[in-house]
Formats: C-alpha cells, structure tokens, sequence
C-alpha cells in the first residue's frame, strides 16, 4: 500500500448542498395518469390482485353449483338423508345455498376494499 | 275481492305515476337521489324491479311440475347476483355507464358497437317483457273469468300511461316499496297456508311423488342433466346483462357503494326465494290437477283455507302478482324506450314517446300471439341471450386490455344471434323433441361458450383494433374514486 492512499487528504466541507432542491418523488398517481411503465405496473397489479380473487369466487361457485348436480346424479341416495325431515337436495336448493351466497359476497366485498385500500396507499403515499 | 284488489294497485301505481311529473325525467334526479339513497333503498329497488312474474308466479309453478330440477330457477337468478358482484358491479358503475350501449361506447370507443348492443337490448327486453303481459291475462282469467287478452291489455296501458307521464322509474322509493310489497303478499299467506296444513294433520306426499318429483334429475324432462346444466349457465351469467338491472347500478354514488348494494340485493332475493319453493310443494300436495301450473300461487288460499279469510289472502297474492307485473314492465319499458329512442330514433321527448308504444306494443302483440309456454321458461331463454351476448361483452370489456372492436362486434353477434335464433324457433314452433330439442329450449350452454370464443379469437386476430384509449379506461373502472386520477372526458348522453 503507498503511503499516498493510508493518508488522505482531509478537506474542509465549506458549502454543503443544502440550498440544492431535492429533486421531487414523483407521485405514484402522475405516473399513472402519464402512463410511464410504472404506472402500467401500478395498475397491472391492481387489476391482477382484483382479477384473482374474483376469479377464486368464480371458481369456488362453480364447483359448487356445478357439483351439485352431479353429486345428486352419482349418489342418488343422497335424497334419502333428510335434514329437519326435509330431503337433502331440497334442503340445499330451497334453503342453504342463500345464505352461504350471501356468506360468499359478504367475504368477497371486505376483500375486494381491502385491495382498494392498500392499492390507494401505495399510489396516494408521496 | 281480488279484483279490488288489482284496481287499488292499478289506481295507485297511476296515482303515483301522475305525481311523479313533477321528479324531473332526464338522469339528473338519478345524481340528485345517489347522494340520499342507502344501500338498503337502494337493493331493494333493485330486488322490486328484478322479481317479476317469473318469480312471483312461475317459479312456483314449475316446481309443482317438474319437481326439484327448477329449483334451479330462484338459485340461479339470485347467485347471478353474486357473479355479477366480483365481476361487474364496482367497475360497471366507475365507468358511468347509464345503459349497456353507453358501456359499450364508453369502452369501445364505437358507435357500430354501440348501435348492436341497443338493438340486443330491444330483444332482450321484449322477450322478458312478453311473458309479464301473458302472466297478467292468466292472472285476471282466473279472477274473473275476462278473456286472457285482457290482463296483458290492461298492464301495458297502465305501463304506458305510467311511463308516459314520467313517474314511476324515476323514484327508487316505489321501486323499494314493490319489494317489500311483493315479499308480504307472498310471506303472510304462506304462514297461513301452513298452519292450515298442519291443522290438516301434516299430510305427507303421495308415494308416486316421492319418487321422481323428489329426486333431481328424475323428473319427466328429457335430458334433464344437459338441461340442468344450461340453465345454471344461462341464469348465472345472464343476469348482468338485463337491461333493466343495469342501470339501478348508477343510483350509487360510488364503486364501492355498488359493491354493498349488490350484496343487500343477494341477501333480499335469498329471502324471497325461500317462498315459491314451499308454494311448489304445496301446490303439489293440495292442487296437482291445475292446468296451467302459473296460478298455483293463486289457487292454493283458496282450496286450502276458503271462506272470507281465503278471499282476503287470494286478494293479497293478487295484488302482489300485479304489483309484480307493473313494477318490472315499468322498469323494463323505460330501459328499452330510452334505448330505442337515443339509439335508434332521434332522440328527445317525441321519440322517447313513440319509443314507450313501440316498447310496449310489440311484447303484447307477441303474447296475444305466440304459444302461452310456463312465464319462467320464457324469461329463462331472455337470459340465455343476455348471457350469450352481454355477458361476455361485460366480462373481456371490463378485465381484458385486449379485447378490440371488431372482437366485440362478432361476439355480440354470434352469441346473441344465435341465442335468438333458438328462442325464435322454441317460441314460434316448439317444443321439439329429442337433442334438437334440448338444445334449442335451453341454448346457453352452446352459445355462451361459443360467444367467449368468437369474441376472444376475433380480437387477438385484430390487435389494431383495440381501442387506443383503454389504459385510461381501466384507470376509470378499477381504480378508488377517491384517488385523483386522469379518469378520460367520457359522458353518457342524457336522454
């Protein structure tokens, strides 16, 4: 090692920057309305977190609703068990299914905000 | 009795009608009513102008018909509701679309498009709204003998009247008051019927009933398990497309708002449904001789309990039913007016006149002369074609980029056109038997698949028609109104 790099010449800092403007964080909203390539991730990301949990309800129904008929078709001792003296099928089509609809979009609006949410602090955050 | 009752519902919904000249027409009162209606208000609405006489009457008899299979009915039109929450609501709202057309200009950029989805909307509505008029001439030949004509006849005057003078649609409360008008006369007499039941020591069903009429899929119908299955298709993504739903979503004030109200609306429909079920079962215990099984609702009072107290609860149930008939034909009749009167006439108060006879006219000259098939089965097939056409037109617009002009365009007319097609023949020349016949009774499950993939093979075949401004569109559609985001300039026309 040369001497040269051991010793340092120590420099008195007479004018830090401090009158320089810190150049602006760009608001995550302008790059949206800009459609720069961040604003386009911004909005794929909410359109993607959105998309997946509607299509989660979707497929969830669609199990159910379309494996309904065709569990009755399979089993069809299934209409031997009744529930409260009401067969089973019956009690299912005429009486369960509406509250657990109501339970699936009760679940599904709490989610769909807390999506909205997040994505507006992260866009709204300057 | 009962036809007091049909002229106090007559008289007031005229009433309520002649009052309301002084609500303004155009959209604006919707603005005005979007920042006092609640949610509640604001679903039950929705649920007044949604339960027509498919569901008051005709779901209760086809369950007397055919048994477990039509349970289907009242699930599917109710989960259409959840389908219609995570996919369409909030962003259907965000994007100001008063009508299904102003949403396909809005998104498309199109007037072609625009011009299809209109006509769509005429079709769907006059085929949802003929079975309301034949249910009506049912409903006053089995009160007072008057010739079936009559009813259809009196229902759609008293909707042009209505229509005419301005009231009725404009006013969420009488909507909201229909739902809970239509819940009553259905819910009380039931809590009669059923004790009149148990006082008759709980008669269990004949043996030959618990058979088939029980068991799903064991029913009369050929190919029950396709049938089955195209209705669920149909019902669940046919109800985002009816015209009349669509635009109580623009009395929210926001995304979010819409999102709640589609919930109430699940939750009003899931408790109105629990009713024509137990109807069917009655019905078939009580009155399985009835011909056309549509006025089970109305007979059963009076075989099972008679007398001044069966009068007075045939009368309520007859109230209900009419209220039925003139809160969706109401509904129904300005949805289709306004859009033949921007879209295909010129516009302004002269053409939405002539627009409210020709909306009206045309379902009744259809119910005086097509085959009287079950009300349920007719408004069945008007949803297969809102689920052929508008359902995926909703769907690709609202959660794919990629979707173009032309892409809409074929997808609206394969699917619809096709739909309509199957509808035309069932109506005028069936019921046929055999696969045809399936088929064609219950086209959704061919037409919808087929709809989704015109429409998305079509646009990926030309990407320089997708429209140059739909980043800013998915901004408008998905984003928090609360955010201050370039949203685009976009407008629906007042009417």
């Amino acid at each position: 090692m040369s001497p040269e790099s051991r010793h340092h010449r120590r420099v008195v800092v007479t004018s830090p920057r401090t009158s320089a403007t810190r150049r602006p964080r760009y608001p995550a909203t302008r790059e949206i309305d800009e459609q720069t390539h961040l604003g386009e991730v911004y909005m794929r990301s909410l359109l993607r977190t959105q998309f997946r949990l509607a299509m989660f309800v979707c497929t969830v129904l669609f199990c159910v609703v379309c494996g309904l008929p065709l569990l009755f078709l399979l089993i069809p001792d299934l209409a031997e068990v009744h529930l409260l003296g009401v067969p089973l099928p019956w009690a299912v089509l005429a009486g369960l299914i509406y509250p657990a609809f109501v339970l699936g979009a009760w679940l599904y609006v709490r989610q769909a905000e807390r999506n909205e949410r997040h994505f507006a602090d992260l866009v709204d955050r300057t | 009795m009962s036809l007091a009752a049909v002229v106090i519902v007559v008289v007031a919904t005229v009433l309520i009608g002649a009052f309301g000249i002084r609500v303004s027409r155009t959209t604006s009162d919707f603005y005005v009513a979007s920042r006092t209606v609640s949610p509640l208000w604001n679903a039950s609405a929705i649920g007044g102008e949604y339960l027509s006489a498919a569901s008051f009457l005709g779901v209760a008899g086809l369950i007397l018909s055919y048994g477990v299979d039509m349970l289907w009915l009242p699930v599917g039109w109710t989960g259409g509701y959840l389908v219609l929450l995570v996919l369409v609501s909030a962003p259907l709202r965000r994007s100001g679309a008063y009508t299904l057309p102003d949403f396909a200009e809005a998104r498309l950029e199109s007037m072609v498009v625009r011009r299809s989805a209109s006509v769509l909307v005429v079709l769907i509505g006059w085929l949802y709204l003929m079975p309301q008029f034949q249910s009506a001439g049912l409903v006053l030949r089995t009160i007072t003998g008057a010739p079936v004509w009559a009813g259809g006849l009196l229902v759609a005057g008293v909707v042009v009247l209505n229509v005419l003078s301005g009231g009725m649609r404009s006013i969420t409360f009488v909507q909201a008051f229909q739902y809970w008008l239509k819940l009553t006369a259905l819910g009380v007499p039931l809590v009669f019927l059923l004790l009149a039941w148990n006082a008759d020591g709980a008669p269990p069903l004949s043996a030959a009933d618990t058979g088939h009429w029980l068991t799903p899929l064991g029913g009369p119908r050929e190919y029950g398990v396709y049938s089955t299955y195209s209705l669920i298709l149909a019902t669940f993504l046919g109800t985002m497309g009816l015209p009349h739903v669509l635009v109580r979503f623009y009395t929210n004030p926001d995304g979010r708002a819409a999102r709640r109200t589609t919930l109430v609306v699940l939750s009003l429909l899931g408790a109105f449904y629990l009713l024509p079920a137990v109807y069917g079962w009655l019905g078939r215990l009580y009155t399985p001789d009835l011909i056309r099984t549509d006025t089970v609702v109305l007979t059963l009072p009076a075989r099972m309990i008679g007398g001044t107290l069966g009068d007075l609860l045939t009368a309520l149930v007859t109230a209900g039913a009419f209220a039925a008939f003139l809160s969706t034909s109401s509904g129904l009749t300005v949805s289709v007016a306004g859009v033949i009167a921007q879209d295909l006439l010129k516009g302004g108060v002269r053409s939405f006149r002539i627009a409210t006879l020709m909306a009206v006219a045309v379902p009744l000259a259809l119910a005086l002369w097509a085959r009287a098939l079950p009300v349920a089965d007719v408004v069945g097939l008007a949803f297969a074609v809102a689920a052929s056409s508008f359902c995926p037109l909703l769907v690709l617009g609202i959660w794919w980029r990629r979707l173009s002009t032309t892409g809409a365009l074929a997808g609206l007319y394969c699917g619809g056109g096709l739909a309509c097609l199957a509808v035309l023949v069932t109506i005028t020349g069936g019921p046929y038997e055999g696969v045809l016949g399936a088929l064609l009774a219950q086209p959704a499950a061919w037409t919808v698949p087929i709809a989704f993939l015109v429409m998305v093979v079509v646009s990926l075949s030309t990407p320089h028609r997708v429209p140059r401004s739909v980043a800013t569109i998915m901004v408008r559609l998905h984003t928090p109104e609360n955010l201050d985001l370039d949203r685009g300039d976009w407008r629906p026309r007042s009417s």
